[in-house]
Order: structure tokens, then sequence, then C-alpha cells
């Protein structure tokens, strides 16, 4: 097992309270960084770190928040996304559940760096139970001194907050996710300006991911070069993978980046092979919103060279032979799995989840799910196969927050590489009434056979 | 002041315009459509991405192209920037997308529908959108609601411009309506179909792209193209009291507000002279409303023509008869 900065002490009874986790070597960047350090310097620290948002988009933090408006006179804010709602996503909640005080001690650090006075951690409405955990660990944090006035004698005060949504994938959209935090309906904002310009009450505002923000304590606590040796290449760091699907062993996994595919889906440390000694046939490698990739795109390269867990690695190529490492969901599929099955499931969720204000995406995501569920339920026709494609295409790029690129990617690359898939449902309706078609008569591709 | 190009044509704005405004001001067959953008209203554009255009050129400091379409009613120009509209097929292909999207869920009732004649989608769809539709589902449906005494809602002919919405919360002080739901069952809804009564209500009905929100005294009482818009004004204590009539013979069928050439009201008007005066000796009627000719209403506007102008325009239509092209028409810049 490679090396863990973040998930290390998991295993440790009692880690969820603060008298366990301070024993473990807990808040040790708060007193690292606010007794020793300047706020820039922890900043400096993060950008040397290489570290990049653990969101999905891969943004460096580091720059992320030397884009904060320090001149302005407003407050400054720090919003942590726990807005975590990606099918296929769960590594924050097994974070927050398992080990809260890390997440609030990232807090405590990131906002001395940002200059925040009072941060906020949005969390999804459906962890509810996450929430008290969460609280609970604030009014630990705040009885010993770490949160409030004063933090540890210095002159550095900070207030923490948790804020639950209401059960809306789009607030997880930084700009949804203010707006929803300021108490209205959580629709995307048009950028510019950016949050951190004018972000939360108009002021400038840091949003970070879960995992980005933990990230920070061993950032601070190793510095940032000795973190940068982490990992390969742009891709420093560990990360947090939430792995499921047809696979041994699911559940999340910390890696360094780097780890080939190979060896995460079949070394017994991690998934631990495909169940049942079936076929790999495809990988969703982060999150539903990345396109997929057939099992031999996944584990090598178009040009031939292994794929590594890296943000590099995954999107080589680009999106006709690659992907992305996103928010790390990796979903794996066995070779009884309906492609077009899936690509209904998901498209049926940004269908549920399009927040109705721009018109490609409200009115194309709904217009997707029904041709799907049209092909998967045998009433298709060749045509429509173009349609969807066409439908993508005018998605993608053209709404106002990621949202519309979410739902159109996985549709474009599903029939980019399983177009056969999909003819097979168009020519055989009777063959695809049963929801289980796959399981009786696993699909067996031309292109394979050629291979073979 | 910054120096923007648009399709080809250079011109000089404030800082801080936006690159539809900009195109406003140069005028003609560049400025792109605007569905939700509406410019005495606050806050709004940005939803209905048919006012997509390509920026070729970000500004002169920067060159680079900005890698995806940009809604022109949002994003402020910069100088030395390069903006391709109709002169971009990826910019047409794109706008013809969304006009099919619009559609998809839009019933298509024009033959009974209020609106037909001054409706933006219908010229929308003819100028951008496609003869024919690949969309084979149901389309989603929605009961009528009236709100208030004086608006019916059809909910299934909006197409989520956010508008009316910002009527209620920007010219009256009580919000009492918003959106509900959301994606494609997201709905315009006042709460529990709580009546919307307020003096200044009847501006949503004006700034409605569609027929979702129309005018119940005026409901199914004539085509607009069979009725003389004439610019009328009265004093009136809550408003500035200048408005168009809507006239069949002496007899006033509706009282709107006067738009501009892009469908825009600047002076909104109260319900008052909206729906209490419908009596032609309460106006003081002004003359006929210019309305734009390539308009449907234009079909009956008796407007006073300049013979000159009448000549040339004939002359036009002559040497496109020959099948020489048809040269700019005359209101048309260059």
């Amino acid at each position: 097992m490679g090396r863990q900065l973040l998930l290390e002490h998991i295993a440790v009874p009692g880690i969820e309270t603060f008298e366990v986790y301070r024993k473990m070597g807990g808040y040790a960047s708060v007193e690292k960084a606010l007794k020793t350090m300047t706020p820039d310097q922890v900043t400096e620290q993060v950008k040397s770190s290489g570290l990049r948002g653990r969101g999905g988009a891969g943004f460096p933090a580091g720059m992320k928040w030397s884009f904060l408006d320090r001149k302005s006179d407003k407050p400054r804010y720090l919003v942590c996304n726990a807005d975590e709602s990606e099918p296929g996503t769960f590594k924050d909640r097994y974070l927050m559940e398992k080990i809260p005080h890390l997440l609030v001690e990232g807090m405590i650090t990131s906002s001395y760096a940002l200059g925040a006075k009072t941060s906020y951690i949005y969390i999804r409405g459906e962890y509810m139970y996450v929430l008290q955990i969460l609280e609970k660990a604030i009014r630990e944090a705040y009885a010993a001194g770490f949160l409030g006035k004063n933090i540890l004698g210095t002159d550095y005060s900070l207030d923490l907050y948790v804020h639950p949504g209401a059960g809306a994938y789009i607030c997880g959209e930084e700009t949804a996710l203010l707006e929803s935090l300021e108490g209205k309906r959580g629709n995307p904002r048009l950028k510019p300006p950016f949050p951190a310009i004018a972000g939360l009450y108009a002021s400038p505002t840091v949003v970070n991911n879960v995992e980005t923000i933990a990230a920070v304590v061993p950032i601070v606590n190793l510095g940032g070069d000795e973190y940068a040796k982490v990992g390969v290449g742009k891709s420093t760091g560990t990360k947090l993978i939430s792995a499921s699907g047809h696979i041994n062993k699911p559940g999340v996994y910390e890696i360094e980046l780097g780890l080939p595919v190979e060896e995460f889906i079949y070394s017994d440390q991690y998934c631990g092979g495909i169940w049942k000694g079936r076929k790999l046939k495809a990988v969703v490698a982060g999150g539903s919103s990345v396109p997929i990739l057939p099992a031999e795109l996944i584990l090598k390269t178009a040009k031939g060279e292994p794929r590594l867990m890296t943000y590099e690695s995954l999107s080589e190529g680009g999106f006709i032979s690659g992907t992305m490492l996103g928010s790390g969901g990796f979903i794996v599929m066995d070779e009884t799995t309906c492609i077009v099955r899936n690509l209904w499931t998901f498209a049926r969720f940004y269908h549920h989840e399009s927040c109705g204000q721009c018109s490609p995406c409200r009115e194309g995501t709904g217009w997707m799910e029904k041709v799907l569920h049209r092909i998967e339920h045998g009433h298709g026709q060749m045509s429509d196969i173009d349609l969807l494609v066409d439908v993508a295409k005018k998605i993608e790029g053209n709404t106002i927050c990621p949202l519309g690129d979410a739902a159109a990617w996985p549709v474009a690359s599903a029939i980019r590489h399983f177009r056969e898939e999909f003819e097979y449902h168009v020519k055989f309706p009777e063959k695809v009434k049963n929801p289980k078609h796959f399981e009786i008569e696993p699909f067996v591709s031309n292109k394979q056979l050629v291979m073979a | 002041m910054a120096k923007v190009t648009i399709d080809g044509v250079e011109i000089e704005v404030a800082d801080g315009t936006t690159i539809l405004n900009a195109a406003r001001q140069l005028g003609g067959a560049s400025v792109p459509p605007a569905m939700c953008y509406y410019s005495s209203l606050k806050g709004s554009g940005g939803k209905c991405r048919v006012c997509l255009v390509k920026v070729a050129q970000g500004s002169g400091k920067d060159p680079r192209p900005i890698p995806k379409l940009v809604a022109s009613c949002s994003t402020p120009v910069a100088d030395g920037m390069v903006v391709q509209n109709l002169t971009s097929p990826e910019v047409l292909e794109a706008r013809k997308g969304v006009v099919e999207f619009l559609l998809i869920n839009h019933p298509l009732d024009c033959p009974v529908c209020d609106q037909a004649g001054e409706c933006d989608l219908q010229n929308l769809a003819y100028e951008h959108g496609a003869s024919t539709t690949r969309y084979e589902e149901e389309r989603r449906t929605f009961e009528k609601i009236d709100i208030g005494d004086k608006i019916k809602l059809h909910m299934t002919r909006c197409i989520l411009c956010y508008r009316c919405t910002m009527v209620a919360n920007q010219l009256t002080d009580n919000r009492v309506h918003g959106v509900l739901n959301r994606g494609d069952a997201s709905e315009i809804s006042t709460y529990i179909e709580k009546a919307v009564d307020n003096d200044f209500s009847g501006n949503m009905i004006d700034v409605c792209p569609v027929g979702a929100l129309t005018d119940k005294t005026f409901r199914f009482k004539s085509r607009v193209w069979f009725t003389k818009p004439m610019d009328a004004h009265r004093s009136c204590t809550k408003c500035s009291g200048k408005t168009v009539l809507w006239m069949k013979d002496n007899e006033v069928l509706r009282v709107t507000a006067r738009k501009d050439q892009y469908g825009e009201v600047k002076e909104f008007i109260c319900n008052e002279c909206r729906y209490d005066h419908k009596n032609a000796a309460d106006w003081t009627i002004e003359g006929p409303r210019h309305i734009d000719r390539h308009s449907v209403i234009a079909q009956n506007h008796y407007e006073k023509t300049d013979l000159l102008t009448l000549k040339k325009e004939i002359e036009r239509q002559i040497e496109f008869q020959k099948g020489k092209p048809l040269p700019l028409a005359l209101n048309e810049k260059k």
C-alpha cells in the first residue's frame, strides 16, 4: 500500500473524537501555521505543493487562492464544498464521517491563509447524519480553543458553520452553492465575476472541495516541497478514490497519484479484481460525468503506454481516447453490463438534476433521457443514435455551468466507444426486453472478434 | 472607450458595454437575437443562449479566441475584441440547436395563441430554426392557471426566460411569484396560485416573449394583425401614461406599453392605464405606431409612406426580379 497522508489514522478507534485525534498528532498544522507562519507563507506552501482541486476540475488550488481579491475591504470567505452528489463518488462522506476533525483542521489552516474570519461547510442535505458528526467536531474544537476568538492566544479569530443543502446536485457547482448558501434558489450565476472577486454576499470567496481542504493539513505539516515529492509530475500528492461497481472490494482507497490503473483494479490491496471471475468491460474513471472508456483503453492509452491514475495520463488522447480523473468516482463494469442501460441511468440523473435555467440543458437532458429510454427498451431506430450525438454536441459548451457538459460527455463517449451495442438494441428489440439481457447472453463485439 | 469588430464592422463603445448592446448600437442584421435579456430589467439575460456569439479575438492585448461560444448579452466587450455572429457557421449551428431546444416542449399552438404575430419565438424560429422537428416524445404540459384577475398563465408555452419574475421583483414591492421546481419541470407560479395583485403586474404580459402570459381582457378578441396600433397618452399619476392602443375601428381592444425595435419596453405602464381605460375618449391619440416592416402586424399598418422611399423600394424589388441579388433594404445599415 502506498503512502497515506489523509487516511493514515483512519483505523484508530475513537479517531472521530477530539482527544484521540489530538493524541495522533492532530491540529499540528494549525499550531504550526498560526504560530510560526504568515498567511502568505501558508499560501506559498500550498502553491509549491502543486495541489490540484479534488472536486473534479483539477485546477491548481494554490493558484485559485492567489486569485482571491485581497485588496477589497469586504470580508473574505472560505466555503468548503461538501455537496458531493456525483453518482459514483462517496470519498468526502467517508472522510467527514470517519475523521471529521481533519476537515475542521484543514478549514482553520486554510481560513488563516486566506484571511477569512467566517467560513462555511456547505454539506449535501442527504448527509444530515454527517452534519451532526461535523457539528460535534466543531463544538469540540471550539471548546479546545481551536475555533472562536483569539485561537491559541494569537489575534486570529474564526467562526465555522455547517450549512445543509436541500438535495440538489446543481448546488455542487460553486456559484449555485453560493446562491443556495445565501438563501436563494440554487441557480448557477453568470461568470464573470468569479467568486474570487464577488462570491458569497458579493465578497471575495474561495470554494474548495472537502478533500482539497483536508490535503492542506499534510501540506503544512510536511511542507509544500515534501508533499510535491509524492505523486508524478504535475499530479502531486494522494487522492481518495471511490471504487464501486463490479469489483471484489468496493470502497474508498487513498492512492498515491501515479499508480497504474491496472494495478488499482487487479491488485488485492485495492479493488481486488473483477467479481465472479468475469472480464472487465468498461470503466468510468472519475464520476458519472467523465467519458466512459472500454477496457482496452483504460488499461493502456491509445499509444500503448500503461495508463496511470494521474490527471495527465487519464486525459491523454483528449476525449477521443481518454477521460478525466474528475472527482475520483471509479465505476467498474464487467462484461454483463449493458452500456445503454447504464447511460440511460446517468441521463435520467442529469435530467432530474438540471436546474432549468438555460435552455440547452433544461430541454436537452430530458430529450436525451427519453431517446435513451426508447433505445434501451427496444423501441429505438438507427437514426436515434446520430440524434443523440447531435443533441449532446448542441448542449456541450453552450450552457451557463458545466452541468450541461457533464450530461453530454457520457452520451458522446458511450456512443463513440460502444456504438455496436446501441445498434444491437435497435436490431434485436426482442432480446433487450429483459432488463438483464446481457447477463443471459453477453454482448460480443465484432471489433473484439477481429482483434482476437 | 473600447473598439470592437462585429461581423467585420468596427464600432467604438463605452467600456463595460455588453457585446449585444454594442451590436445594437451598430444595428442591422448582425444584432444577435435575445429571448431572455431585457435592457430595462436588472439581472436579466444569460439564460436562453440564443444570443451566443463567437469571440474570435479576446482583446487587442490578448488576441487568443475564447474557446466556447459566449452569451453576448452578458459578456462585456474588451478593446480590440473581434466578434463573429452571422459570419460564424459555428454560431448559426449552435443557435439552430437552441431554437430546436426551445421548441421541443413548446406546444406550437400558434393558431389559437394570442401572442401569434408579435411572438419573439415565432420570429426566432422563422429566422434560425429548422422547418421540421426531430422530437418524437411527449411534450410537457401544465394546466392553465389564473394569476390575478387579469392575467392568464399558459405554462406550457413558457420558455422560462425569467423576465416576468424580474418584473415582480423590480417594479413592485411585493414579490409573489417565481420559479418552482427544477429542470424541464420548472414552472412560473405564485405561491399556491396566490393572485398577483399590484399596480404594475400587467407588465409581465409585455415582457413575456411568448404567449405564456396573456391579457385576459384581450384574449381571443382579435388577431393582432387585424388591429391598428396607435400611439397615445393620458396624464397618469402612477406612470408615464405613454401607451399603444390596439384598435379596431374606434374600439380600443388592448392597451400595452411601447416596445422598441428589439421588443423591449423602456417605460413601464400601470395597470390602470392598461385595463381600465378602454375608451378612445380617455386618450390623446398621437398617431399611428411605427411597426417594423418585417412584422406580421405591418400587414395591416397604414403608416403614411414617403412616396420617394416607396419608389426606391419598388425599384429595388424590380432589380431583384431581374435576377440580381437583393441589395440591402433601405433601412438596413451596411
